[in-house]
């Protein structure tokens, strides 16, 4: 009945639904629309890069026009894209993962959605109005106080917007991975991803709020007059470099863990076989969350902090090496012994190991303090940090959005065209971002517009070049695939790829609103193969049916992330236009009336009554 | 592989040489590391696949194993205590900088230069010869050089990739390091080593590079002398006409001609331009010749977009930058 009544729906009334939604399903496909686009956005800046960086002295990009391009291939790819992508997946699977109806805080879901999508189009728009930022996402403080323009201003009211959004998103997590477990769902039976989202929760939690203190000090810097950064008044650049890298290399775990999380849940589907060492999994989860934070020293060795700080960070980043190991162990003794099904999804799992394994080895290398003198911001560090993330982080995203494009959307991705797509992607990848390793240690710096002939680095850019177009054509033929899939694709089951361990395989495809009928009894890890083992059809229900509590939807997040985009635009011309103080006022009293309005305004929200749903229990069934 | 006078993979001193064993050691060890998984790897990607197990078998599920657990937890923190402690001991000892603060030290001792980036030029001074040059770096060869490092206006870093790692230039303090030019292995690579700029400061960070020219310690003493005594006359009257133009178009307020310049850090805002006849680069990119010079006069940004030349003097005619041209290329030791 529910089906018939959406069907019926205009195209208006479905916009309409998005934009008020707080459905933990329609705000993954949101995040998934626009993290996807932001992913193409930052992928042809990094197909502008490397046609620059094709022969020396190239006139494809001016030096300003790389340096905005550089600086916001990093940013979008980091904040707008890998984010907001694992917050689909997250959002799509976790409370399906755990047994819950949503997730804790759905109007905060909502809303912090909102507030990414603001602040990443405000960072955008400066490519229209002026010019984008041009400090490198570091953005370090010397230079971007000294850079001219707008640029920097969008970098860091955009940021702070959007990172409002991403602690929001991590407290959300925290909160429903706490709370709102099915009955029997203990921690230590509680899924890979679902552990690795709550460590990253955790991680973006602490990790954060320096990233917002040091984008606040930049702002009244550049737009205040104060001189938090200016030595010549008593300030010190090197603060921010500390407060950068303090949120920025837990930042890359926060990316690299909820990975880890999608490759633990995969390659069992697909191997058959229960996650090998699954309590040293968490173990490690937590450990590597935990030492994240104690290393980012390793990005400052060169600054000068002296050789016993640099040994120091040294012995401690190389510490994270082990429960790393251990992890691509486990992976690999996981399918030691296993049945192993060659899909997409378990291409890139697979493809994932050694990929990783040689960005983590060069991990290590740079963690040699007096060796890293030498590696410092070379290319080196650009093989470095694009084998980690995208041989893990991306890899992670394909792996997850093949393995849950049926859950999300009830058809499975092509496959033929998955596998064609993947091998173009591997291929390019390597071809790209291997040969850099070389051509960092020959002398060539990162961050360069352009190189001169004669010192012997011409090859290994042509090579990384053409590297680059194998990925842009692989992303294309994944966009094609996901139209003709939309298109031409078949509905599947609640369990389409038949060997589904964990609960999100237990209903159908995709969920209803409601997400589970009855919440279902877990007896131990991956609940959906130990009732298949067992031979049950179905899960134990933990509850009768019942009428089902349902939040409602709302404009206000929308509204309340506006009022903030607005209040940006005002910060930003302040002291270039007379109406850029009303404008902050007319912003923030948006965000802060609506913010009122949510305060004041009961919402109970709805209840679906037991005699509307479903008699035939599509959803618990195994 | 790469060219002698860049790759940090043909190390040309001390330094270097230490940096270049950690990094085959390190690489050695990951070696090790990424063949025992490849080996892994490939026999469980093919070994376990459906079509060889057979469609419907169900496989045994293991929970894990302690012993295989401990051996792969245990064996990579062996692993890394080899690769820490020469990490460890490098580190202290490429720190140690005690020669160059020691009371009464002597310039044939231990050599100091202060490094001073700028945006997209570099400024050495030899504080114990009270020399000052630009965008070249001279050097004596076999012994220590001790650098005292900072930039005057965004965040560089210093570095010349085969003679030894970065260290940054801050702008909020100095930082101290040493290098070492091996006499042999700086023949080979010319006797000219490039330098470069390792961190992001506008639009032309990658075009702000620096030569290091390398000399025995003798020749070095000659050099210095040669710099004290440092003179040069305009010769022919194109030159003398450019020596007047130097003046008039105001060119002297931020360039000084000798290298015994007296004025304050702060008023030297451009490249000394002292031996500028003697350069093999025209702002540190370019070939040394008369057509690149002129381009330069001309239009800066169109060489080094976001220098800080452009605009800062009226637009110069054919002529006025023949005669330009003539002058600075007459820059350079009366004995020479």
């Amino acid at each position: 009945m529910l089906n018939a009544l959406t069907e019926k729906r205009t195209r208006g009334s479905m916009l309409w639904d998005y934009l008020t939604t707080v459905d933990h399903k329609k705000i993954a496909i949101l995040y998934l629309v626009a993290g996807g686009f932001f992913f193409l956005v930052g992928g042809i800046e990094a197909m502008f890069i490397r046609i620059q960086l094709a022969k020396p002295e190239n006139a494809f990009l001016s030096a300003q026009a790389y340096n905005e391009v550089m600086t916001m291939h990093g940013t979008t790819m980091i904040f707008l894209a890998a984010m907001p992508l694992l917050f689909a997946l997250m959002n799509a699977v976790v409370p399906l993962q755990i047994g819950a109806r949503d997730v804790s805080f759905p109007f905060l879901n909502a809303l912090g959605f909102w507030l990414f999508f603001f602040g990443g189009i405000f960072l955008n728009l400066s490519w229209f109005l002026g010019g984008a930022p041009d400090a490198g996402w570091t953005s370090y403080a010397s230079l971007s106080l000294h850079s001219k323009g707008h640029g920097i201003d969008f970098f860091v009211l955009g940021l702070q917007i959007s990172g409002l959004g991403t602690l929001i998103a991590g407290i959300n997590f925290l909160a429903t991975i706490i709370n709102m477990r099915a009955p029997g769902m203990t921690y230590m039976r509680l899924p890979l991803f679902t552990w690795t989202t709550f460590v990253a929760s955790a991680l973006i939690l602490f990790a954060f709020p320096p990233l917002t203190v040091g984008l606040a000090l930049m702002m009244l810097d550049r737009l205040f007059g104060t001189n938090f950064f200016n030595p010549e008044l008593g300030g010190n650049t090197v603060i921010w470099e500390h407060l950068f890298w303090i949120f920025g290399h837990p930042e890359v775990y926060i990316l690299i863990l909820p990975a880890f999380g999608i490759f633990s849940e995969v390659i069992p589907v697909f191997a058959r076989k229960r996650l090998f060492g699954y309590s040293s999994m968490v173990f490690a989860i937590v450990l590597i969350g935990f030492l994240g934070f104690m290393v980012w020293v390793h990005h400052m060795f060169t600054t000068g902090l002296g050789p016993i700080a640099n040994a120091i960070f040294a012995v401690a980043t190389m510490a994270i090496a082990i429960p790393t190991g251990i992890k691509i162990f486990n992976w690999l003794l996981t399918i030691w012994g296993g049945n192993v099904k060659y899909t997409t999804a378990m291409l890139y799992a697979v493809s994932f190991i050694p990929s990783f394994v040689l960005g983590g080895v060069t991990g290590v290398m740079l963690a040699a303090a007096a060796a890293d003198y030498q590696f410092h911001d070379t290319y080196f560090v650009v093989a470095h940090f694009h084998y980690v993330i995208i041989g893990g982080v991306v890899f992670g995203l394909l792996a997850g959005v093949h393995f849950w494009w049926p859950k999300m959307f009830g058809k499975i991705l092509h496959e033929t065209m998955g596998k064609i797509s993947f091998v173009l992607f591997f291929i390019g990848f390597h071809l790209t971002f291997f040969i850099q390793h070389f051509v960092g240690l020959m002398g060539m710096p990162r961050r360069v517009y352009t190189f001169l002939p004669g010192q012997g680095l011409e090859t290994g850019n042509l090579i990384s070049t053409i590297g680059a177009f194998f990925m842009a054509a692989a992303v294309i033929l994944l966009l094609v695939n996901v139209i003709w899939t939309s298109v031409k694709g078949e509905y599947v089951g609640a369990d389409p790829w038949h060997d589904g361990r964990t609960l999100e395989w237990t209903v159908s495809s995709p969920p209803p609103e409601y997400n589970f009928k009855q919440l279902p009894f877990v007896r131990g890890l991956d609940p959906l193969w130990i009732e298949k083992q067992a031979g049950h059809k179905s899960m134990t229900p933990a509850e009768p049916v019942d009428d089902i509590h349902m939040p409602n939807g709302s404009i206000l997040p929308l509204i309340i992330s506006f009022g903030l985009f607005v209040a940006a635009f005002g910060l930003l011309y302040r002291s270039d236009y007379a109406w850029g103080l009303p404008v902050i006022f007319i912003g923030l009293g948006i965000t802060f009336i609506t913010m009122l309005l949510r305060s004041v305004i009961d919402d109970h929200g709805y209840h679906i009554h037991k005699e509307e749903l479903p008699n035939d229990d599509k959803g618990v069934k195994a | 592989c790469g060219k002698p006078f860049l790759s940090t993979l043909k190390p040309a001193g001390e330094v270097a040489d230490k940096q270049y064993d950690l990094t085959v050691l390190s690489t050695l060890i990951m070696v090790v590391v990424v063949a025992v998984v490849s080996v892994i790897f490939f026999y469980v990607i093919v070994r376990f696949r459906r079509s060889r197990v057979g469609e419907n078998t169900i496989p045994k599920q293991v929970e894990g194993n302690k012993f295989l657990e401990i051996t792969w937890t245990v064996i990579p923190i062996l692993l890394l205590i080899i690769l820490v402690i020469p990490v460890v001991l490098y580190t202290l000892e490429l720190a140690d900088t005690s020669p160059m603060d020691k009371k009464g030290r002597k310039a044939e001792d231990a050599l100091v230069v202060n490094v001073r980036a700028n945006l997209y030029w570099w400024e050495f001074e030899y504080p114990d010869y009270g020399i000052i040059t630009s965008q070249e770096l001279i050097v004596p060869t076999d012994q220590r050089v001790y650098f005292n490092l900072k930039a005057s206006d965004v965040k560089h870093s210093f570095w010349i990739p085969s003679v030894g790692g970065k260290l940054d230039t801050n702008t909020d303090n100095e930082n101290k390091f040493f290098l070492t030019f091996d006499s042999k292995r700086s023949k080979e690579a010319g006797d000219m080593f490039f330098g470069k700029c390792a961190e992001l400061c506008g639009p032309s960070h990658a075009l702000m590079d620096f030569k290091v020219k390398t000399m025995s310690a003798k020749e070095f003493q000659g050099w210095t002398k040669e710099m004290k005594n440092y003179k040069s006359t305009a010769e022919s009257d194109l030159a003398k006409q450019g020596e007047e133009l130097f003046k008039e178009k105001n060119c002297l307020s931020c360039h000084a001609v000798e290298p015994n310049d007296k004025r304050a850090e702060a008023a030297r805002t451009a490249p000394n331009l002292a031996t500028f006849g003697e350069r093999t680069k025209v702002a540190g990119v370019k070939e040394a010749n008369k057509e690149n010079v002129k381009a330069w006069l001309k239009d800066p940004d169109s060489i080094k977009p976001g220098n800080k030349m452009t605009g800062t003097y009226p637009k110069l005619s054919d002529s006025e930058t023949n005669a330009l041209y003539e002058y600075l290329k007459g820059l350079k030791a009366e004995s020479k």
